[in-house]
């Protein structure tokens, strides 16, 4: 702590941390009362209770003491998180903090940086606890929307496998000496210019930390900085480099668009603005009234995707042959040279000039998306055909990049391995990432590491990279930090911090700092340093408002203009492989596809529960990655799934194991039939098989990564596939994809619609005997629109988080326990080889003739006064059979005990306002009661009625599509009343007379009429 | 056994129910001595001994099961009931042929009964004990159980009326109290009989305290025979009650292969069934075992064959039904659940309960087969395997293919479904043994009545 006199506001909790190294059991007790009286912890308590202390100044001794007593108290409870530091002002977005009402929560704008971007959020805090994630309205990026992976990362935040100490060299220590032993390196450093110091990080989005890390360049001119992330818009930069000579970032239009072609493109999932791109897209497909017109998309990909899947035509093609589509477009479109349709098939010949047609017909109403794990070429090849069909500027803008430093991200990693081959390296700092797990195969990093003398790696678990550096350094997770991000077009945000600490981590902010020298500078202050420099006007006032808004005004990037180069230069321009034409086929060679997996993407999240246990989005299956192939190959190979006997079909399907051989590795790895697939090509998913994730993601699916090279990150030929003769069990949670001729999900054209809008609708007959109920005051309902849903999986696990439902593990999965009350089906139509498909949200129907309440004989099942079918948990007995008579299958039953009572970190996390379930009781979707009566109370103190949108399901806020609606049914006005008049409108089996409060508004798609299947 | 099946079938006679030969004072002896004097079987001693490590597998099952909960078992969603509900359904059908013995058929004045009423009797009682345990374990919280009785609650809470599960509260708790009844006051004679015969003190004071002092004066008599009429009036709608409430915990249900109104019949017929291929598969060893022939003759074999013989027709047609309205109905869900059942991947266990039920047993209407035990033996185990079966078909496939292929899920028993099902067969068979070891197995009285009557004709 050489530094400490010069900062002022030092951590002297190292320093007091430091003191008790050594002590353990009694001795500590006994330490820290001797500490008490130190100068140490004077100081520390100072920090502690900032204005506790002023207001004491002058007290008496009985206070005194009855104040130290409190403290240590206090300092003894673990686990027990505060808000920020009470001397760095974070600001709520609702409600100011000015008289603490207790139970009622408050929420915090920051954002959580993921695939590219940010996302704002608001964050609901529950005395100091964060506790669920919500979407920030006015962040661009969130538009109130988030992702599963921003409403699971709370989770993360409560890991206790999160690492917790300093390591080195796998015993614990603390950060001071850590700090001590880094001053001591850069010493040596500075001599040299820092020709020995390697900095690896991340995708750094940050502007505080990309300034950071320029200014460590400067001071040491030839340290380096190294930038690797196994998912990275590589293609995308080195695309748009290609076709316009400089690195951008192209914005979307969605509104704006009538034709888009995605071309190997999942935007809706992918990439920064997935969630913009996906409100927009689905708002420009939403026909209301029996009236209204429709966007059309075309999708060409090789592994079925949720953006695939709600296209309204989808070719499937095997990666090289969606390079050779797009070749053949560019050329048809006057966008490119050298392609040719007659290299494609003729049923893809026909589908290219048919979407030709359609995009050239809507000239710049048109868009052409290449997806950021397709070919640079293709990207190439789609901004010179945007800027042909006079899209560029309309539809598609360009900006500069969100990352702030856009470099080859491998070719970045393998420069560092040179180097430390070369033993130039003598100091490596690796800020967060897990390369030794995730680095290309052929990139022998995980070899070359132990060469470096000094490494150090910030990560949030003591992963495989941390167990082979010097130093592990526990990283603070973004809920306990102070920083900063970017959306993805541009629009800075302040990340604020939720909590303190849990496990006194640090940020990236911290360690660079400490590598400027300025060790013990808080991230607070560093972020809040550069703001101070790029703000104008009053800094406070900016401050406050930047932290409040969850954006910064006016960070946006304007837009820039940039030309696209001769077309028919690019494949000149790339090295052989891009451009190749395919090879000619052989039968049993295949070709490989990599994707990061949908739930535990790169294998970041491996340790997340939720996550692993979220069904992927078309395949349905939990805790695994499997080899997708199409059924046609399959069969070929000679693959097929075996329903196990107990659990079978949803729980437990028992399928072949394959030996994959490619780029000289063999692996193991269990086969799923994914309709819809290209033939000839195998989808691998990478982000499975971690060794050191934790409890929940140790020995989980396969890892890929040995066959994934630098050459090939994304797709590559070559790839052969035969039958181990092993099995293996995967636990999914639907097999059933068919739906039996029983209308569940009701679909039609825009054709068929224009001409009978009321296709769906039932005959209703509501005839009885009884009376029915009468709903004076409220009726909740909701209506999910069919139409608008990707199947993103964000509402499960926003439903996850909101009513703390457990996480019950494979094995129970595969019995068929899954706890989710809300569960997405997913239907196909058609052919196996190129279904229809369809998702459909399935929450609890909260029917007005519930079948569940007249058979629970102890009445723990009842109806509202505003149509809500409850469950009162105390009174279940757990006979099962209101889930038995549920034709809708909603009702999750507590076999065992599920839910975690022991884990303190993960008792902070529940939500306080829903009771946490115990063995043999019976739950189900509530319609987020709690939050209804939060807005009741509210409303009932203004002496009004609760407002249509007041209250929002935790699905319905999730939602990137605004597919889910929920309100007040009495009320005529409201959103859902009308949707409920829509014509589009249906009800779930209503021949059942069960009279379902959810209902849906039927899928409508828009066919290019000149592609109806002949 | 040839001769006599021919010599019955020559003359056409009916075979006695009560041998010629035996006197008031042989029969009184003969069933006695297997209580108070006769050494007890070494077989006995094995029976008992087998059963009881079956005790002990039912007793080690249900701590683990009330330790961990019933996910130690099979079921999931969508299959939220198993083996504990078959099992139910099973162990209370099993139990319907005691109370028609003693009840319809004492009704109906079929002497032939008098022999195998006491303990088809005793077989209901315990078959409804094994019935019993299951609902309440198969709670998710079976510390509650009592939640489902009306009780005086402070909280003034009361169960659901309108569910089918507090109905069969009702009814198996009545079911149980009126058999043990019926049960105990048709022992008091011979309780009394054994305290007279018992030369040790103890079996002397235990019989003579369960006696309750009957001297079988006249007034005695006249207050048993009231008695034992009105308690059977009681029991006769029980016969049919009984199953028909329990038909309705599916029938109330909404799911396809349950919302039918051929159950309730159906199911009555299909208790009685099994519970007379029980009463023959008790009977047929125990009249080997205790040398009982003289008792329960072919005339009492051929009679139950007969029963059953009409009663699983009364099932075929049921099962026909079945089959028929799910098509009559229009209902897709109703015709795929059909179909489910005969292809779908629970079809051998279908296709076995046909051929258990309903194609087996047709070999009953010759006489040759009614009137030989073992063959009656043979058909009675296929009937209990089949109507286990069927109750399984019923629950489990039903439960697996409901409305929405979404949910779709399949079932089976873990290893803990088949220790409690085996469990509660062990505990039935001790209680059996203990039975037939403590207590007259035929009513000695009664046999006593039917020889007098014999001997009038």
């Amino acid at each position: 702590m050489a530094d400490d006199k010069s900062h002022r506001n030092a951590p002297s909790l190292d320093a007091v941390r430091h003191k008790l190294d050594g002590l353990s059991g009694e001795r500590y007790w006994r330490g820290l009362e001797e500490l008490a009286e130190s100068d140490v912890f004077d100081q520390l308590l100072r920090e502690e209770f900032p204005q506790g202390i002023g207001a004491y100044t002058d007290i008496g001794r009985r206070d005194f003491i009855k104040f130290i007593g409190a403290s240590l108290a206090l300092a003894g409870l673990s686990g027990c998180g505060r808000a920020a530091p009470a001397d760095e002002k974070i600001v709520p977005y609702v409600t100011q903090p000015e008289g603490w009402v207790p139970a009622k929560p408050q929420f915090y704008a920051t954002a959580f940086t993921h695939d590219g971007a940010a996302m704002g959020l608001l964050v609901r805090s529950h005395e100091g606890r964060p506790v669920k994630i919500e979407g920030n309205p006015a962040h661009p990026d969130s538009l109130g929307a988030t992702d599963a992976f921003a409403q699971a990362s709370i989770l993360t935040l409560y890991d206790p496998d999160r690492s917790q100490v300093v390591t080195s060299g796998g015993a614990i220590t603390t950060w001071n000496a850590f700090m001590i032993a880094l001053e001591g390196e850069m010493e040596g450093q500075r001599l040299n210019g820092g020709g020995g110091l390697r900095i690896l990080t991340e995708d750094v989005i940050s502007p505080t930390l990309a300034d950071q890390l320029r200014a460590v360049l400067a001071r040491f001119p030839r340290a380096k900085w190294h930038q690797y992330e196994p998912v990275a818009r590589g293609n995308a930069l080195a695309g748009a480099r290609l076709a316009f000579g400089e690195y951008a970032d192209a914005q979307y239009r969605f509104a704006d668009a009538d034709v888009v072609l995605a071309l190997d493109a999942d935007f809706l999932s992918c990439g920064g603005g997935r969630l913009r791109w996906a409100r927009d897209f689905a708002a420009r497909r939403r026909v209301r009234g029996g009236k209204g017109d429709m966007s059309r998309l075309y999708t060409v990909e090789a592994t079925p995707t949720t953006t695939g899947s709600v296209s309204d035509h989808r070719l499937a093609l095997p990666p090289s042959e969606i390079v050779a589509f797009a070749r053949a477009l560019a050329a048809r479109l006057g966008a490119g040279s050298g392609g040719d349709a007659k290299a494609l098939s003729p049923a893809s010949g026909q589908w290219l000039e048919a979407v030709a047609r359609d995009l050239e017909s809507h000239r710049g109403r048109s868009l052409v998306i290449p997806g950021d794990y397709t070919p640079v070429l293709v990207h190439a090849l789609a901004h010179a055909m945007n800027q042909a069909l006079g899209n560029a500027g309309k539809t598609v803008s360009y900006t500069q990049t969100v990352t702030a430093e856009p470099v080859d991200r491998i070719a970045s990693l393998r420069e560092l391995v040179k180097d430390i081959d070369a033993g130039q390296v003598a100091a490596l700092i690796i800020l967060g990432g897990n390369p030794v797990f995730d680095a290309p195969a052929d990139i022998p990093f995980e070899r070359s590491l132990p060469r470096v003398a000094f490494t150090a790696h910030l990560s949030l678990y003591e992963d495989e990279t941390s167990a082979r550096c010097r130093w592990h350094l526990p990283q603070a997770h973004y809920l306990e930090s102070w920083s900063d991000t970017r959306a993805s077009d541009g629009t800075a945000t302040i990340v604020q911090p939720l909590i303190t600490p849990l496990y006194g981590g640090k940020t990236a902010h911290e360690i660079v700092a400490a590598l400027l020298g300025q060790s013990g500078r808080s991230a607070y202050e560093i972020v809040r340093d550069y703001w101070r420099r790029q703000s104008r006007g009053d800094f406070e006032t900016f401050w406050r408002k930047s932290l409040h808004d969850g954006v910064i005004e006016g960070t946006a990037f304007p837009a820039k203009t940039v030309n696209v180069k001769s077309a028919a230069s690019f494949e000149s321009q790339l090295p052989g492989s891009a451009a190749k034409n395919p090879e000619p086929k052989n039968k049993d060679v295949l070709e490989v596809i990599f994707r990061p997996d949908p739930t535990v993407f790169d294998g970041r999240f491996a340790n997340n529960g939720w996550l692993q246990e979220l069904p992927k989005p078309l395949t349905k299956l939990t805790w695994d990655n499997a080899v997708l192939v199409s059924p046609k190959t399959a069969e070929r190979l000679g693959f097929a799934p075996d329903i196990g006997a107990t659990g079978g079909e949803r729980g437990r399907v028992i399928v072949d194991i394959a030996e994959l051989t490619y780029a000289g590795v063999q692996i193991r790895a269990p086969v799923w039939i994914a309709p819809g697939h290209a033939d000839g090509a195998a989808t691998v998913l990478f982000g499975y098989g971690r060794t050191r994730a934790g409890r929940v993601g140790n020995e989980t699916g396969f890892n890929v990564y040995p066959m994934r090279t630098s050459g090939a990150p994304w797709q590559g030929t070559g790839l052969t596939m035969r039958k181990s003769g092993r099995k293996y069990t995967l636990a999914g949670v639907q097999y059933h994809h068919n739906m039996e001729g029983r209308d569940l999900v009701r679909s039609a054209t825009l054709d068929e619609f224009r001409k009978r809008p009321d296709f769906a609708r039932d005959k209703e007959s509501n005839e009885t005997l009884y009376p029915g109920f009468k709903y004076e005051a409220y009726a909740w309902g909701m209506a999910i629109d069919t139409s608008a849903c990707i199947g993103c999986n964000a509402c499960v696990v926003a439903c996850q988080s909101e009513n703390n439902i457990p996480v019950v593990g494979k094995t129970e999965v595969t019995r068929g326990r899954e706890m989710h009350w809300l569960r997405i089906d997913r239907y196909y139509k058609g052919t196996l080889d190129e279904p229809e498909t369809f998702h459909q949200p399935v929450p609890c129907m909260h029917c007005e003739n519930a079948p569940c309440e007249i058979v629970c004989p102890v009445g723990a099942t009842t109806h509202s006064q505003e149509g809500l079918n409850e469950m009162t948990y105390n009174r279940c007995v757990g006979t099962r059979y209101c889930s038995n008579n549920c034709p809708y299958k909603v009702r999750r039953f507590n076999f065992l005990q599920y839910s975690d009572f022991e884990t303190p970190s993960l008792r902070l996390r529940n939500n306080p306002n829903v009771t946490v379930r115990s063995r043999g009781v019976m739950e189900k979707c509530t319609y987020c009661v709690q939050r209804i009566n939060a807005a009741r109370i509210d409303a009932e103190k203004d002496e009004r009625r609760v407002r249509d949108g007041e209250v929002k399901t935790a699905c319905q806020a999730a939602c990137p599509t605004e597919a889910i609606v929920f309100g007040d049914i009495n009320d005529r006005e409201s959103a859902v009343a009308k949707l409920k008049a829509d014509p589009l409108n249906y009800g779930l089996l209503t021949d059942l007379n069960t009279r379902p409060r959810t209902t849906y508004l039927a899928a409508v798609r828009n066919p290019n009429p000149e592609l109806k299947k002949t | 056994m040839a001769d006599e099946v021919d010599k019955i079938l020559a003359s056409e006679e009916i075979a006695p129910v009560i041998e010629p030969g035996h006197t008031y004072a042989s029969i009184t002896d003969k069933i006695s001595a297997i209580v108070l004097t006769r050494p007890t079987p070494m077989l006995w001693y094995v029976g008992f001994g087998i059963s009881f490590v079956f005790v002990l597998i039912l007793l080690f099952a249900v701590s683990y099961l009330l330790t961990k909960g019933v996910g130690i078992w099979g079921i999931n969603i969508p299959v939220a009931w198993g083996f504990a509900i078959v099992n139910f359904v099973w162990w209370i059908g099993i139990g319907h042929a005691g109370t028609l013995i003693s009840a319809i058929l004492l009704l109906l004045r079929q002497k032939w009964r008098n022999s195998i009423n006491r303990f088809a009797e005793a077989m209901t009682i315990f078959a409804v004990m094994c019935a019993g345990l299951f609902p309440l374990l198969h709670l998710g919280r079976p510390w509650y159980f009592y939640w489902l009785f009306p009780y005086p609650s402070t909280m003034d809470i009361q169960p659901q009326f309108r569910s089918p599960l507090v109905w069969d509260v009702f009814a198996v708790s009545t079911y149980f109290t009126v058999s043990l009844l019926f049960w105990y006051v048709g022992l008091i004679p011979d309780l009394a009989t054994l305290r007279d015969r018992a030369r040790k003190r103890f079996p002397r004071f235990a019989y003579g305290m369960l006696a309750m002092g009957w001297r079988g004066s006249a007034v005695h008599w006249h207050r048993y025979e009231t008695a034992s009429l009105l308690l059977a009036g009681l029991a006769t709608p029980l016969v049919v009650s009984v199953h028909t409430v329990v038909s309705f915990d599916f029938t109330i249900g909404l799911v396809p292969g349950w919302h039918s109104t051929i159950f309730p019949p159906y199911f009555v017929a299909g208790a009685i069934y099994s519970g007379f291929a029980m009463v023959l598969t008790l009977a047929i060893p125990l009249r080997k075992m205790y040398g009982l022939e003289d008792f329960i003759t072919l005339r009492h074999l051929k009679n139950m064959g007969e029963v059953m013989l009409a009663t699983g027709l009364i099932v075929a047609y049921g099962y026909m039904m079945e089959g028929f309205v799910s098509w009559y109905s229009g209902s897709p869900f109703e015709r795929y659940l059909m179909f489910y059942r005969m292809h779908g991947a629970y079809r051998y266990m279908f296709w076995a309960l046909l051929l258990f039920n309903i194609v087996i047993p047709q070999a009953l209407w010759i006489l040759r087969v009614r009137t030989s035990p073992l063959a009656l033996f043979i058909i009675a185990i296929c009937v209990n395997v089949g109507m286990w079966l069927e109750r399984y078909v019923i629950v489990v496939v039903s439960l697996s293919r409901d409305f929405m292929p979404s949910a779709w899920g399949m079932y089976s028993g873990t290893i803990w479904d088949y220790a409690v099902f085996a469990g509660t067969i062990g505990l039935f068979l001790a209680l059996m043994f203990v039975f037939v070891r403590l207590l007259p197995m035929i009513s000695i009285f009664e046999m006593r009545g039917l020889l007098h009557e014999e001997s009038e004709k």
